[in-house]
C-alpha cells in the first residue's frame, strides 16, 4: 500500500490570491459607486476599458514570455490594476488614455519586471504618472464636475460613451471643472479660505462629492483591515504623514490647504488604504509599512503644497516604491529571543 | 492562586479548524493486545542502542531490553511480555521510509511484569535517587521532541518555575486533554514530584481555553489539595501557543534567548503526559511502556484516545478500530507539524501523540504553488516574529548567509506561514531545505578548514625541520672545522718530536696490519661505481648551490662547505679507483 507523503503542514487556510484580489476589488466598489454617482459614468467606462486592456495585454505578454495564461489571468491582479487605473483617471478622459495607461502598467511596469509580485513600482500609479506627464492637457481638463448639483446636467451612459470616444468633453457645456485641490491651490492666492469655501465649487460642489468618495474608500479600507487582508500600518502612516505635515504647515488656511481638504479632498483615502498597501511594492515589516506610509503622506503634502501637481498620491507612492527595499533593510522586526533587530547590511558578527 | 495572573500576547499565531470534538468525546480506551511489538534501536542522531536480550529470550512487560551509551537517549523497555523473536531491520515511523534495526517481541498472555520497586514516600528520597529512577524508567518528553527527561532535571542552572504544558494547540490532537480529564490527581502528584526534583518554587499548569473539562478536572483537584505552589493558567486558544518558547512568553513575558534553553531563565517546561509518566515511574515503578494516542480523522470509525503499548504497529490500531479501512494517508502528530508515515507497518513510539487518518478531501491540500505576492500574511502570523517572506526568497535563491542573518535557525517550523500563504507556497519545506543545506555546508567547511589547517601545519613543520637540520649541519661543520684546526695546531704544538715519531710509527704499524685483518680491498668496478656516484652527488650539489645563489638563500655558505667536502670525497674515490685499477688490469680492461 502506498501512502501519500507530503511536507507539513498538511492543511491550509482557504484565502487564495484570487480571493484576496477579489476582496480588494469588492471593497473598492463603494468608492467606484460614489465616483459614478457624483462624477458620472466615465469612471465605469474608464475602468472597463482599462480592465479589458489589462487582460488583453497580460495575455499577450504571457504568451511571449511562455508563461501560463489562464492561470495567471485568473489570479485577479490584472483586473485590480485595471480597476485602479479606472478609478484614478479623470472621468472625461478620452478612451486612449486608459488604453495607454493600462498597456504601460501591465507590460512595462508589471510583466517586464517578472510579473506578479516582482514589480518594483505600483503599476496603476506608474501608469497614472506616465499619462499625466505625457498628456497633461486631457489629464487636467477632463475632470468631471459633480453631476446633478448646481444645475449641472446628469449625463447618461450613452452621452458618456460619446464623450469618451470622441475624446472631447466640450460637446456638453460646463461639465468639467478643476479638482478641489487644484481649485483651492490656484484660488487661495486671491481669496481667503472662508470666501473660497463659500463659492459654488466648494460649498456643495466637487468637495461634497469628493468627500463622499473618500468616505467610501475609507469604509472599504476598514473592511479590508477587518478581513485581515491588509494591516493598519501603512494607511495609518499615510494619514499620520499628511496630518503631521498639515499641522506644521497648514495652520493658516489662507496660505495652504487645510488638513480636512488634504485628507478628504483628493485621493488620500484611496492611496492610504489601497495603494500604499499594495503588497508587492511596499515595505515588508509592520514597522517598515508605517515608515512607508509616513513617507507617502509627507511627500503627498509636499508635492501638493510646493510642487506643480494638485494631487500627489501617485508620485509619492512611486518615490516610496524606490525607497521600499531600503526601508526593509532598516525595519526588520526583533526576532523572538534576540536582543535587538538587525539593521542595514549587517554582517554575521554584528548581529547575535 | 492570587498572584499576578497576567498573560502576555503572543505575536502572530493562527486559528485553524480545531477538529478536537472528533476524538475527545469518549473516555480513554484500550486496544486489544498486539501480536507483535517492534522496538527500534536507532536514535535520531544516528546512535544505535545495544540490546541486552537475545533472540529467544523471554521478556516481561517493563523489562529493560536495550540501552544507549550516549547520554541524550532513553532506555528501551519491553512494552508487553513475550519472546524476542528477532533483532532485525524493520520499517519505522520516519518520513524516509528506511528500515531500522529493531527488537521484535512476539507477545504472549502471561502478562508478567518487571517493574521497578515502588517508591511510595517519594518526598523522603533524595533528588538524585528520584532523577535516576526517571532515567531507569526510560522517560522521554511526550510532547513531541522525545528529549530524555532526566537531562532537564540534571541541569545545573537553578530552576524557579516548572511549566506543565497542557496547551495542546495542534488541531485534532486530544491525548493531553483526555489525560488531564481522567488523571488529574496523578498529574498534580507528578507535578509535585517534578517540583521537588527541580527544587523549583512554583509550577504553572497551562491549558488552552478550548478544554473546559480538563480545566474543570485540574481545578477541582487543585481545590481539593490546595497546594501553595501550583497554579492553573488558562490561556487563549491560538496555534502555536503550546510551543515551549511561545508558552514561556505567554505565561511569563520572558523570551528564551536565541540559542539558549529555558533553564537559562530558570524555567523547565514539561508536557502533562511526561508529568504523568514521571508519577507512574516513581510511585508505581512503571517504566514508560505505553501512552495515550489520539486516533482521529474522519476516515476512522472509532476515533478517540487509546492506551497503546509503545512499539505497536499502526496497522494493528487500524485493524482494532476500523478493520476495513484502507488509508490513503496516515499523519503521525497533528496536521500542522505532524509527518506522513511511510507505511502502516511502522510502530508507534514514545512521542506518538496522535495518528491522524484523514478522509480523501478532509484536509485542504496545497495545489501548485504560485508567485509570492509579498502580501506579508506570513509575517503577521509568525510566532517568532521572523520575516518568512524574506526567508523564502533567501532559501529559493540559495542565499544561505542572508537566510542565517534573517534568523532562519530561530524558525520553529510551526507551519503557520505555510498555512496562511495565499500562493500556497510550501514555506516550511523551503526552510527545512535551507537549514539542511546550511548544516551540510557548515560540516563541509569544518572539514575543509581542518584539511587546510593540517596541510599548513605540515608545511610549517617541514620548514622548521629543514631549518633545524640546516642549523645543525652548519654547527657541525663549524665545530668540525674548529676541531680540525685545533687538532692540527694541538698536535703540532703540544706534542714533541719523539711523540710524533712514536705516533707515526704506531700508525705505520696499524696500516701494515690492516689489510690482513680487515675487509679485502674493493675491486676496481665497485670503486669506479663509487666514484661515479660521488661525481653525481657533486653535480647535484652544484646545481643546488646555483639555485641557492640565484635565490640568495641563507643556505649558500652551508652548501659551499658541503660541496667542498663532496668534491674531496669524489676526488678520493677517483684516486682509490685509479690505484685499484692499475695493478689489476684484467678486471679493468673491458671497461676502459
Amino acid at each position: 500500500m502506498i501512502l501519500a507523503t507530503s511536507s507539513s503542514p498538511h492543511t491550509k487556510n482557504n484565502l487564495s490570491i484570487t480571493a484576496i484580489m477579489m476582496w480588494v476589488a469588492a471593497t473598492l466598489l463603494p468608492g467606484l459607486v460614489a465616483l459614478i454617482h457624483f462624477f458620472g459614468w466615465g469612471y465605469l467606462i474608464n475602468s472597463l476599458i482599462a480592465i479589458l486592456i489589462a487582460f488583453v495585454s497580460e495575455a499577450f505578454i504571457l504568451k511571449l514570455r511562455k508563461r501560463p495564461v489562464i492561470k495567471t489571468l485568473t489570479d485577479g491582479s490584472a483586473l485590480l490594476t485595471g480597476l485602479f487605473i479606472g478609478l484614478s483617471l479623470p472621468g472625461y478622459a478620452p478612451w486612449w488614455i486608459p488604453v495607454v495607461a493600462s498597456l504601460f502598467a501591465i507590460i512595462f511596469i508589471k510583466q517586464l519586471y517578472g510579473g506578479l509580485g516582482q514589480n518594483l513600482f505600483n503599476p496603476a500609479m506608474g501608469a497614472f504618472a506616465l499619462v499625466l506627464i505625457s498628456f497633461p492637457l486631457p489629464m487636467t481638463t477632463s475632470w468631471a464636475a459633480p453631476q446633478g448639483l448646481n444645475g449641472i446636467e446628469r449625463l447618461d451612459i450613452t452621452q458618456q460613451i460619446e464623450i469618451t470616444f470622441s475624446g472631447s468633453p466640450d460637446i456638453f457645456d460646463g461639465i468639467t471643472m478643476a479638482t478641489p485641490l487644484d481649485h483651492y491651490k490656484t484660488n487661495i492666492k486671491n481669496k481667503t479660505a472662508d470666501e473660497l469655501l463659500k463659492t459654488d465649487e466648494f460649498a456643495n460642489g466637487p468637495l461634497y462629492g469628493i468627500f463622499w468618495v473618500n468616505l467610501a474608500f475609507l469604509f472599504g479600507g476598514l473592511l479590508l483591515i477587518m478581513k485581515k487582508i491588509i494591516t493598519w500600518h501603512a494607511p495609518a502612516g499615510v494619514i499620520a504623514g499628511v496630518t503631521i505635515m498639515s499641522l506644521i504647515f497648514s495652520s493658516d488656511p489662507d496660505i495652504h490647504m487645510p488638513i480636512s481638504l488634504h485628507l478628504m479632498g483628493g485621493a488620500t483615502m484611496l492611496g492610504a488604504f489601497f495603494i500604499a498597501t499594495d503588497p508587492a511594492t511596499t515595505a515588508t515589516s509592520n514597522k517598515g509599512k508605517i515608515i512607508f506610509g509616513l513617507g507617502v503622506g509627507m511627500f503627498t503634502y509636499i508635492i501638493r503644497t510646493w510642487g506643480n501637481f494638485p494631487d500627489a498620491i501617485a508620485f509619492s507612492i512611486l518615490i516610496m516604491n524606490f525607497a521600499a527595499p531600503f526601508i526593509d533593510y532598516y525595519s526588520r522586526p526583533r526576532v523572538y529571543g534576540k536582543s535587538g533587530s538587525m539593521k542595514g547590511f549587517a554582517l554575521k558578527d554584528d548581529y547575535k | 492562586m492570587n498572584k499576578s495572573n497576567k498573560l502576555w500576547r503572543l505575536h502572530g499565531g493562527i486559528h485553524p479548524a480545531q477538529m478536537k470534538e472528533l476524538s475527545n468525546r469518549t473516555p480513554i480506551g484500550q486496544i486489544p493486545r498486539p501480536k507483535e511489538i517492534i522496538l527500534p534501536l536507532n536514535h535520531s542522531n544516528g546512535a544505535i542502542a545495544t540490546p541486552c536480550v537475545k533472540v529467544g529470550d523471554h521478556v516481561n512487560k517493563g523489562q529493560l531490553v536495550a540501552t544507549f551509551n550516549i547520554p541524550v537517549a532513553t532506555k528501551i523497555h519491553a512494552s508487553l511480555s513475550g519472546r524476542v523473536t528477532a533483532i532485525e531491520p524493520r520499517i519505522i515511523a520516519h518520513i524516509s521510509g528506511l528500515p531500522a534495526l529493531s527488537i521484535i517481541i512476539k507477545t504472549d498472555d502471561s502478562d508478567e511484569e518487571s517493574f521497578l520497586p515502588k517508591i511510595e514516600n517519594w518526598s523522603a528520597m533524595s533528588n538524585d535517587q528520584l532523577i535516576s529512577r526517571i532515567e531507569e524508567a526510560g522517560i522521554a518528553g511526550l510532547g513531541g521532541a522525545g528529549f530524555p527527561t532526566q537531562i532537564k532535571y540534571r541541569s545545573h542552572a537553578p530552576i524557579n518555575t516548572l511549566i506543565v504544558n497542557g496547551v495542546e494547540c495542534e488541531p485534532y490532537i486530544t491525548s493531553d486533554d483526555v489525560l488531564m480529564r481522567e488523571y488529574s490527581a496523578q498529574i498534580i502528584e507528578g507535578t509535585l514530584i517534578a517540583l521537588k526534583m527541580l527544587s523549583a518554587k512554583q509550577a504553572l499548569i497551562a491549558i488552552e481555553d478550548n478544554k473546559p473539562e480538563a480545566i474543570a478536572a485540574i481545578t477541582s483537584e487543585l481545590t481539593r489539595l490546595s497546594p501553595s505552589n501550583i497554579e492553573l493558567r488558562v490561556i487563549p486558544t491560538k496555534y502555536p501557543s503550546g510551543g515551549e518558547r511561545q508558552l514561556i512568553y505567554i505565561l511569563t513575558g520572558q523570551e528564551v534567548g536565541s540559542g539558549n534553553i529555558p533553564a537559562s531563565l530558570g524555567i523547565v517546561v514539561q508536557n502533562v503526559g511526561t508529568i504523568y509518566a514521571i508519577r507512574q515511574a516513581i510511585i508505581d515503578g512503571e517504566p514508560l511502556t505505553q501512552r495515550v494516542i489520539t486516533l482521529t480523522g474522519t476516515a476512522v470509525a472509532n476515533a478517540g484516545n487509546y492506551w497503546v503499548p509503545i512499539g505497536t504497529q499502526i496497522q494493528h490500531i487500524i485493524d482494532a478500530t476500523t478493520p476495513e479501512l484502507i488509508p490513503h494517508e496516515v499523519i503521525m502528530g497533528g496536521p500542522m507539524m505532524g509527518f506522513d508515515v511511510p507505511s502502516t507497518h511502522a510502530p508507534v513510539s514514545k512521542v506518538t501523540n496522535c495518528l491522524l487518518i484523514p478522509a480523501k478531501n478532509e484536509l485542504p491540500r496545497r495545489s501548485e504553488d504560485k508567485a509570492c505576492i509579498r502580501c506579508g500574511l506570513c509575517e503577521q502570523v509568525c510566532p517568532v516574529n521572523l520575516l518568512p517572506q524574506k526567508l523564502y526568497w533567501n532559501s529559493k535563491h540559495h542565499e544561505w548567509e542572508q537566510a542565517e542573518l534573517n534568523s532562519l535557525f530561530d524558525c520553529i517550523e510551526c507551519g503557520a506561514c505555510s498555512w496562511v500563504c495565499p500562493s500556497e507556497i510550501p514555506l516550511v519545506q523551503y526552510y527545512r531545505f535551507a537549514k539542511s543545506e546550511i548544516k551540510k555546508e557548515h560540516v563541509e567547511k569544518v572539514k575543509s578548514d581542518q584539511a587546510r589547517k593540517r596541510f599548513e601545519d605540515r608545511q610549517k613543520r617541514l620548514e622548521k625541520l629543514a631549518l633545524e637540520k640546516d642549523a645543525k649541519r652548519k654547527a657541525r661543520a663549524a665545530a668540525a672545522a674548529k676541531a680540525q684546526a685545533n687538532k692540527e695546531t694541538d698536535v703540532e704544538s703540544k706534542l714533541g718530536d719523539q711523540a710524533k715519531a712514536d705516533i707515526l710509527a704506531s700508525l705505520a704499524r696499524v696500516k701494515a696490519k690492516k689489510p690482513k685483518t680487515e675487509q679485502p680491498p674493493k675491486d676496481a668496478d665497485t670503486l669506479r661505481l663509487a666514484w661515479e656516484s660521488a661525481e653525481e652527488v657533486v653535480l647535484k650539489a652544484k646545481n643546488k648551490l646555483k639555485i641557492a645563489e640565484t635565490e640568495n638563500t641563507a643556505t649558500v655558505s652551508a652548501l659551499v662547505t658541503a660541496l667542498g667536502k663532496l668534491e674531496t670525497r669524489a676526488k678520493k674515490a677517483k684516486e682509490a679507483w685509479m690505484t685499484a685499477s692499475t695493478p689489476n688490469n684484467n678486471h679493468d680492461g673491458e671497461s676502459e
